[in-house]
């Protein structure tokens, strides 16, 4: 393999700027690291102090069986639709704008699906029993199928996510100057020749096809989970788009919010433009619509249903003791982000980065109060018990949030978080593909003629 | 082969707790600590659930012994991941303790919350130990239980009933709760024999199972209270 003796700067042109964060790195950025790895190792003590003592240093108690870490699961699981789904869809749908935001997008799905599997491994009671999954499986159990479609997408995504690097890898091996041994084995020989890029092609995209359906069945299996039971509010057939439109809003929540600190701290402002959020953000207003409307189906149903049990639940989210969590939802969920979005003057890149933030904290209430309030009113009269989490779950649920960060911030010191083969792609291709695109929607000009000649 | 039932006289039951001593006892079931008891972490197999009716001052309760009914139909043992928990041929819902990896999926399946979870690993006083059922297993931390219909019982009474080398009779194997109620309120046998007390209760106009609506076909059967009850005492 020859070395390439060119400097960065002559061999991508404006791109170098792309390989700076992983050829310099600020100071700053040791501080934070280091500030998350104290959270992340809280949590770490947080789990082996519950492995040491039990389940029983949690808040949960008998009925309330589930709570934080539950939430917690099907909270990173929904945000792990970010990347794959979204890219996937702009990658098909011949999206331009999606050349800087699609690499970014990606990593969040495969990062922070660890933290879902690893919020139910935390949730178990004996987690050193947990490939009883695999020695006894038992089919019909929801759980299962979790298990086998979270596996499945985590494969799908991880593949979805290196196919698009390794082009960018192969530059790193030649240009980076450092941990070339690393980039060359990841490389995999990518010399850029044309036989590869067909292939590379070609495989993207398969696996862009793949994802859509995979990803789609892990939040539903998700929703089944609770879907599958006879308990009152979770027995409900709304449950599997309602869980995965929810996944798709928070997903794009959290690209928006990754996007606004990249282009911040790694000076990507010409890459992520104003453009671009505008874009999410009106993708993030349509789903805050749609949320709203299986929110409010799901409620009047549940109303004219008229069923008792389910109507001490549906009371204790809307006037009980969850209303604050259930309002707040609504305000944080919708009013906050169709009031920011619905303007054009407001969807900047800090109106989206709030609307997001708004909607990250809502779409986690709107998981707590499914989880929850279901679990404290069982049908059978129990004793008034209420969840509070303790200091082990609150530790537990900052630790994930931590090292997920943290692991992100890694992913940008070793590779480039906005693809650039695929930016050089947009400027040497795209215009003219687009124009040529363009003109093949329109009227063909030949036809006309001839059809205005003969009249 | 037998379809293990019980039937329970809620016009004899006088709430007098014995059923649940026993079956705490017979069963290992570990002592909560009262702190522990206030998070509504007590583990017990078969509760007594209150039930008020009415508004005061004509105010009754109902207590109704509840255990697992070992339903038919169980919502549980469907949505267990590893097969820990499942319905015997003679209709017993097992639960095996060392598969069990602690989800707490069933517990949250079951309507009638009547699967515990070992938060702590199980203690008992110095006292205890030495009345510890050895034919019972202790659980260890972190796994669901339930009541098993005294299955070791069971077990024990074929057991026998094969040396002598006759069948299971009726009266043979019957749950700790069962034996002790001091009110006979409690019966225990065959469903599925027409002739056996249970089924002959089982036909009896006040029988209903709890929350059958869900389609869960419990094998548990209530004898409701008579016209009588929750009549106040006439003076005299």
């Amino acid at each position: 393999m020859l070395k390439n003796n060119h400097s960065s700067s002559d061999a991508l042109g404006p791109d170098a700027v792309l390989l700076q964060p992983i050829v310099a790195t600020h100071s700053a950025f040791h501080y934070i690291a280091l500030l998350l790895l104290g959270f992340g190792t809280l949590g770490l003590f947080a789990w082996m102090y519950q492995l040491r003592w039990g389940l029983g240093e949690t808040g949960l108690n008998v009925p309330v069986y589930w709570g934080f870490y539950i939430t917690n699961f099907v909270f990173f699981i929904g945000i792990s639709h970010a990347g794959t789904l979204i890219s996937a869809i702009l990658r098909l749908s011949h999206a331009e704008w999606r050349r800087s935001i699609t690499r970014a997008a990606e990593v969040i799905t495969v990062l922070v699906l660890y933290f879902g599997v690893g919020s139910v491994v935390v949730d178990l009671g004996r987690p050193d029993r947990i490939f009883n999954v695999l020695r006894h499986p038992n089919m019909s159990s929801p759980l299962l199928w979790d298990v086998c479609s979270i596996s499945i997408y985590l494969t799908a995504s991880t593949i979805y996510l290196y196919l698009p690097l390794l082009p960018d890898i192969a530059l790193l091996r030649d240009y980076a100057g450092k941990y070339t041994w690393f980039y060359r084995f990841l490389a995999l020989g990518w010399q850029g020749t044309e036989r590869q890029w067909r292939w590379l092609d070609r495989g993207i995209a398969v696996m862009a096809v793949l994802v859509i359906p995979i990803a789609i069945s892990v939040h539903t299996v998700v929703s089944w989970v609770f879907g599958m039971t006879v308990q009152p509010m979770w027995h409900s057939t709304i449950f599997g788009p309602y869980f995965v439109v929810g996944a798709i809003f928070s997903g794009i929540a959290s690209i928006i919010i990754a996007m606004a600190l990249i282009r911040r701290i790694y000076q990507l402002q010409g890459y992520m433009k104003p453009i671009h959020f505008d874009h999410l953000g009106t993708f993030l207003l349509v789903f805050a619509l749609l949320w709203f409307y299986f929110t409010f189906a799901e409620l009047l149903t549940t109303y004219y249903g008229n069923d008792p049990a389910h109507l001490v639940i549906f009371y204790s989210k809307l006037t009980g003791r969850y209303a604050p969590l259930f309002w707040t939802m609504i305000i944080t969920c919708f009013l906050i982000p169709v009031g920011i979005l619905g303007r054009r003057q407001t969807r900047t890149v800090t109106g989206t980065v709030l609307a997001s933030l708004s909607v990250l904290v809502g779409m986690w209430l709107e998981r707590f109060t499914i989880v929850v309030p279901t679990l404290s009113h069982p049908r059978v009269p129990w004793d008034k018990t209420f969840y509070y989490p303790t200091w082990v779950e609150i530790g537990i649920t900052l630790g994930f949030g931590a090292s997920f960060i943290l692991l992100y911030m890694l992913f940008t010191k070793f590779f480039p978080i906005v693809s650039i083969w695929e930016i050089r792609e947009g400027r040497e291709r795209a215009l003219d593909e687009v124009a040529e695109r363009v003109k093949s929607y329109l009227p063909d000009e030949q036809l006309e003629g001839e059809r205005m000649a003969e009249s | 082969m037998a379809r293990w039932g019980m039937v329970i006289d809620l016009a004899k039951c006088t709430g007098c707790q014995a059923c649940v001593v026993a079956c705490q006892a017979e069963n290992n079931v570990t002592c909560v600590e009262p702190d522990q008891a206030a998070l509504g972490r007590i583990i017990s197999w078969l509760t007594l659930l209150p039930e008020l009716k009415g508004e005061y001052p004509r105010l009754t309760m109902r207590m109704m012994p509840l255990l697992c009914l070992h339903c038919d139909s169980p919502p549980c043992i469907r949505v267990c991941p590893v097969g820990a928990t499942g319905i015997t041929p003679e209709g017993v819902v097992r639960q095996t303790f060392s598969r069990c990896i602690g989800c707490r999926y069933c517990t949250n399946a079951c309507p009638y919350t009547r699967r515990m979870f070992n938060w702590y690993r199980p203690e008992f006083p110095a006292e205890l130990q030495q009345a510890l059922n050895p034919d019972v297993s202790v659980r260890p931390v972190g796994v669901v239980e339930k009541c098993t219909l005294c299955h070791h019982r069971l077990i024990r009474a074929q057991e026998e009933a094969g040396v002598e080398g006759r069948p299971l009779a009726e009266g043979d194997f019957v749950p700790a709760c069962v034996e002790i109620c001091p009110a006979g309120a409690m019966y225990f046998g065959d469903l599925d024999n027409p002739d056996s007390k249970v089924s002959e209760l089982a036909r009896n106009p006040r029988a209903f199972r709890y929350l059958e609506e869900l389609g869960t076909e419990p094998k548990l059967i209530y004898l409701a209270e008579g016209e009588w009850a929750g009549v106040e005492k006439q003076p005299q």
